[in-house]
């Protein structure tokens, strides 16, 4: 006991508020000179921004127009269908985490608890009771798988594919005027909802013709990796803007005359055609990871070329660069916004409109600390959960 | 011939794998030109009831418009063409003014992260996963629209310490006016680019010759400026004399008003791309492992010897690709001045084909000109990388 005592070192060094001072703020003269600078910083920072957050600023641009920010002109009628289709994501998300990721305590909390935060916002009562019948709905969802995880399974994973088209075909509607749910024009899609179904569509459609162009690019067949070289570079070499601009103005030019084209479905392919080029090459970074055995070896087994690439080579290509998928769907997310600039009321577009109303003149601050606030929650909570994820499923560790 | 004879009736050619690989390539070619023809008829078939054909003779056209910035004599009487080169040149001076200031900003950001000082090191991780995370569109109409117009008008101007005017017209800050003796200046800096030249190669030839590593860059820039600071002095009048901006009235005379529209896109596009720099820094400089440090150290070299010769040229490896890549971006971003109104490459030609019609001519341009900077700039960084890139056996 005692010769345990004389072991730890004096108190000062084992406890204390000053030691710990002393080692990381200010180690050296430079060091407390840069915390001193640095504490300045932050507190003209953060004064600034509080007082300006909570005097100066009107925050009732954005409450007023809660609702234009999040699905645009979508009609309030219709309202419930948007709030189905999330409630089955929701439904699906909590069942997948019950499913596998059964530990992934942290996630799991915040993915399913995300909803009922959000009632914290201006919204009405009627869109927070959705909010909170969302979160329920999720966590009954993860009560069923975590139940039944080896039965669900594979119903979850059908489930899945078939969000997509459920969620675009609740949006779009599919009766006439007058039905339990008539068809709403692609025109009336906006704000939020408009900024996710681009991601969610660009990177669904984006990953396979991205594999397929890594493929291309690392085939034998000379054409065929020319091909895939030269449609990789020019749209790498090509700012996105020129894209989107070619999917609206040239796009109707190129299609036989009596053909229509939706403007978001434009905007749709110009994100799914731009965003392939920098999968492809995220794809090829992860074929060139691995180690030429995997090859032989599955040619000594009898696999013929495509056997080889979708059992043996792609599985462990996607694994190794899944932190990588994610930061490129991130920088999907946020390059969608350049649809305003063509004119799509996205996010960013209905933030225009917004400040067009004569009663909300001169509130750029407001707004766009709004948006930006949006765009840096989800990002950050997609690269947040993505490396929890990762952690405990292990991936890249095998 | 038997064998071979015997070799063809036991894998029919439907199975030969090289025969498909050919097989299939000409489909695919086929396949591709049939695709392209349809749309090069389209396009000509939608051209021709539009009652025009492809060429690039418009560009001699009147253009009709005017930009708030040029670099160029330029009027609405010039041409599509000049039009075209002032936005060329618009697009080049952001870009080389973002890319010194967000390497600057984005080395002192990367080091800042790794400071021992806990206060500095939080602050610049804060800072980074701020940036990161925000929609860089957003966060260029953010500066445009919430900050640069938000500033107060100029009878009101905020004035910051060496002559430097806030106001919503822009930013003014004092600027070099040429004098008489500027011309023998711009001489005298010539012959001090030669002097720097020569003891660059002097020196290389010296550490070639010795195996030493003497401070190459500083002493060609040091011989450089010493040519220059001499030059000033020496003339009997000086070369430049500097202007600061006045307030007369309702607007900013004298001095060089930086517009808001160019404020916005460069602080907004620096802020933006210094963040993904200073990431790329980090994991440069955490890339050379300890060992190198102590084993260094071991050696007897001192902590800025240590800095220069071991830590620095092994960072720099890993640093230059990705580097490029953000540099990269930076000029591929600046096409987004269209959302701020800077009148840059992709502005005025999106202002040209508006006023010709002239689309699928202008996009091939502005295409072929962004095409071009990308592969101006990865050659050269390209180039860079293969001259430090380590040599191996």
């Amino acid at each position: 006991m005692t010769q345990e005592n004389s072991i730890l070192p004096p108190l000062t060094e084992r406890f204390g508020i000053l030691r710990w001072l002393r080692k990381n703020l200010f180690g050296s003269w430079l060091d407390a000179a840069l915390t001193i600078i640095g504490a300045f910083i932050i507190y003209w920072a953060v004064t600034g921004l509080l007082t300006w957050a909570f005097t100066v600023a009107e925050w009732k641009v954005v409450s007023v127009n809660l609702r234009l920010f999040m699905v645009g002109q979508y009609p309030l009628q219709q309202l419930w269908r948007l709030w189905l289709a999330l409630g089955f994501l929701m439904f699906l998300t909590g069942n997948s985490l019950a499913i596998w990721a059964r530990r992934s305590y942290v996630a799991t909390i915040l993915l399913l608890a995300f909803p009922a935060l959000l009632t914290l916002l201006p919204f009405g009562s009627e869109p927070r009771k959705w909010l909170i019948i969302l979160s329920l709905t999720g966590v009954i969802g993860w009560g069923i798988g975590w139940s039944k995880p080896q039965a669900l399974g594979r119903s979850v994973i059908f489930g899945w594919i078939l969000s997509l088209p459920m969620f675009l075909l609740l949006t779009r509607g599919f009766t006439p005027e007058g039905g339990t749910m008539p068809i709403v024009g692609t025109n009336l899609w906006g704000g939020l909802l408009l900024t996710f179904l681009l991601t969610v569509v660009g990177i669904l459609f984006s990953f396979p013709l991205g594999v397929f162009l890594a493929l291309g690019r690392r085939s034998e067949l000379p054409i065929i990796r020319l091909a895939s070289v030269i449609y990789i570079e020019l749209v790498r070499g090509v700012p996105l803007i020129t894209i989107f601009f070619m999917a609206q103005l040239m796009l109707p030019l190129f299609l036989p005359p009596n053909w229509t084209v939706d403007r978001i479905l434009r905007a749709m392919v110009a994100v799914t055609l731009f965003s392939a080029a920098y999968l492809a090459e995220n794809v090829r970074g992860g074929l060139q990871a691995i180690p030429k055995g995997q090859f032989e070896a599955a040619h000594a087994l009898g696999l013929n070329g495509a056997q080889t690439m979708v059992y043996i080579i792609l599985p462990q290509a996607l694994r190794l660069i899944i932190p990588i998928l994610v930061g490129q769907f991130i920088a999907v997310f946020k390059d969608t916004a350049l649809v305003a600039i063509v004119g799509l009321f996205d996010l960013v577009g209905i933030a225009k409109t917004v400040l067009a109303q004569p009663d909300f003149l001169g509130l750029q601050r407001e707004v766009y600390v709004f948006i930006s606030l949006i765009y840096w929650v989800l990002s950050y909570g997609m690269s947040y959960l993505s490396q929890q994820l990762e952690v405990k499923l292990g991936v890249g560790n095998r | 011939m038997q064998e071979s004879a015997k070799q063809k009736a036991t894998i029919p050619f439907w199975r030969d794998e090289r025969i498909l690989n050919i097989l299939g390539q000409v489909v695919f070619i086929i396949g591709l030109l049939f695709i392209g023809s349809l749309i090069y008829q389209n396009m000509k078939a939608g051209l021709a009831r539009q009652g025009i054909s492809l060429s690039l003779n418009f560009l001699k056209g009147i253009s009709g418009f005017d930009i708030a910035e040029t670099l160029l004599p330029y009027s609405r009487t010039s041409s599509y063409w000049r039009a075209f080169q002032i936005g060329l040149l618009n697009t080049l001076s952001v870009s080389i003014v973002g890319v010194i200031a967000s390497t600057v900003f984005g080395v002192i950001l990367g080091v800042a992260r790794l400071s021992t000082s806990f206060l500095i090191n939080r602050l610049a991780a804060f800072y980074l996963e701020l940036i990161r995370n925000l929609s860089l569109l957003v966060f260029l109409i953010f500066w445009y629209l919430g900050v640069f117009l938000k500033l107060p008008r100029v009878k009101e101007a905020v004035i910051w310490p060496g002559s430097i005017f806030l106001t919503n017209r822009g930013v003014g800050i004092p600027w070099g006016l040429p004098t008489d003796s500027y011309q023998t200046f711009r001489l005298i800096l010539i012959v001090g680019l030669i002097l720097a030249v020569g003891v660059f190669f002097l020196f290389q030839s010296y550490s070639k010759r010795t195996g030493r590593a003497p401070l190459t860059t500083l002493w060609t820039l040091l011989t450089f400026v010493i040519v220059g600071v001499v030059g000033w002095f020496i003339l009997p009048e000086k070369p430049l004399t500097f202007d600061a901006p006045v307030i007369e009235g309702l607007n900013m005379t004298g001095g060089k008003v930086l517009s808001p529209e160019f404020m916005a896109l460069t602080s907004g596009l620096v802020l933006y791309t210094s963040a993904f720099i200073g990431e790329v820094v980090r994991s440069g400089i955490l890339s050379v492992s300890k060992g190198q440090v102590e084993a260094s150290r071991a050696l007897g070299l001192n902590g800025f010897q240590t800095l220069r010769l071991i830590v620095f040229p092994q960072a720099l490896r890993v640093i230059i690709p990705p580097l490029t890549s953000q540099y990269l971006n930076l000029i591929k971003n600046s096409s987004l001045a269209i959302a701020v109104g800077y009148p840059d490459l992709f502005y005025i030609s999106n202002a040209i084909q508006n006023q010709s019609g002239r689309a699928v001519e202008m996009f091939s341009l502005v295409m072929i000109t962004y095409l071009m900077f990308s592969l101006i700039t990865s050659v050269f960084m390209n180039w860079y990388n293969r001259r430090i890139k380590l040599v191996e056996r």
